[in-house]
């Protein structure tokens, strides 16, 4: 018994593994050609679902989510671009809802930090091991008589 | 000397830019509408009250309004019912409702027991008007002026506080100019 359990749960998931490539194939897609159903798996992923706001709308099990969803198998089926669909939904809930923000001036900034703070880091950071370099370098011990620590200097 | 007050000195840098994000920062829940300043969305949708019948924003233009999105299953609502009828008791500016993703019984029997403050109520079971109008959450309360522009979105339950702070002095301000 013991020793049959693991072989048998071993045994059920290979063969759902098996049936996997047809589990999809049998569920209903819920666009009519693949080309959609790609195009609308794309979307839901880069949309953010405005009330729980850290999910895409693929993932979100909130109703409105399921609103937005079908809002954009309507216009998907109803012929619009991608670029058409973006539009309707950042119109109506700015570019929050993206996930991918464009590079306009209103966003710039989001685009732009990361590189900024890093070429801040990494100028701070060189001329940081710049000067304790030299300090090595030149044996300067200017730096370290002034600190009033080093003791013994200051009563020759 | 400098090399012990530096680190010092970004500490506090870093304590007055953490206070700010604590206490003064925007909240994130509250996502700024891009509709504000542009034309209200047009509807017609079926009257809550009568199924034959519909409510139309263009009947609207003209004249100021507050469009209240709102449904029996949101409790922020309910928080919200009194100051909703002090406002229509004022009758500063009319209230139309918009019921979201609501079933009509629920909300017959919700308006019966708290008071209806609309003038009119569109239903929107299916929940396609509240996304033309951005709408991410409930209660929202968007004012519109008579050139039928949205003027201000209120994002959560009217207090009386946000009533004289928010909305007043942008009604207000707005009479006179459409008065003079």
């Amino acid at each position: 018994m013991s020793r049959r359990a693991p072989l048998g749960a071993l045994m059920l998931t290979l063969l759902a593994l098996l049936a996997a490539p047809f589990a999809h194939a049998i569920a209903p897609t819920r666009m009519p050609t693949a080309a959609l159903e790609a195009r609308y798996e794309r979307l839901i992923h880069n949309f953010r679902c405005m009330q729980c706001q850290d999910e895409s709308l693929a993932n979100s099990p909130v109703s409105l989510a399921a609103d937005m969803r079908r809002q954009i198998r309507q216009m998907l089926l109803a012929g619009d671009t991608d670029q058409q669909i973006r539009h309707f939904f950042v119109a109506r809930y700015g570019y929050f809802i993206l996930f991918k923000p464009p590079f306009v001036l209103k966003t710039a900034w989001l685009w732009l930090a990361p590189g900024v703070l890093l070429a801040i880091g990494t100028v701070s950071a060189l001329w940081v091991i710049r000067r304790r370099a030299a300090l090595v370098a030149g044996d300067d011990e200017d730096e370290f008589l002034d600190d009033g620590l080093t003791g013994p200097r200051k009563h020759p | 000397m400098m090399r012990y007050f530096a680190p010092l000195a970004i500490f506090a840098v870093i304590v007055v830019i953490f206070a700010f994000g604590l206490h003064q920062a925007p909240r994130k829940d509250l996502v700024p509408s891009p509709l504000i300043g542009k034309p209200a969305p047009s509807f017609t949708l079926p009257s809550l009250a009568d199924p034959t019948q519909t409510v139309s924003n263009a009947a609207l233009h003209g004249h100021w309004y507050l469009l209240n999105v709102w449904g029996t299953w949101c409790i922020s609502c309910r928080l919200e019912a009194p100051e909703l009828l002090a406002i229509a008791h004022t009758g500063v500016v009319p209230v139309i409702g918009l019921d979201w993703k609501d079933s009509r019984s629920a909300a017959m029997r919700y308006l019966a027991q708290r008071g209806n403050p609309y003038q009119q109520i569109a239903f929107d079971p299916g929940g396609l008007e509240a996304i033309h109008w951005g709408v991410y959450g409930a209660p929202e309360t968007f004012i519109v002026n008579p050139q039928g522009i949205i003027v201000y979105k209120y994002i959560g339950p009217i207090t009386p506080g946000a009533w004289t702070r928010d909305f007043l002095p942008r009604l207000q301000a707005a009479q006179t100019v459409s008065g003079s």
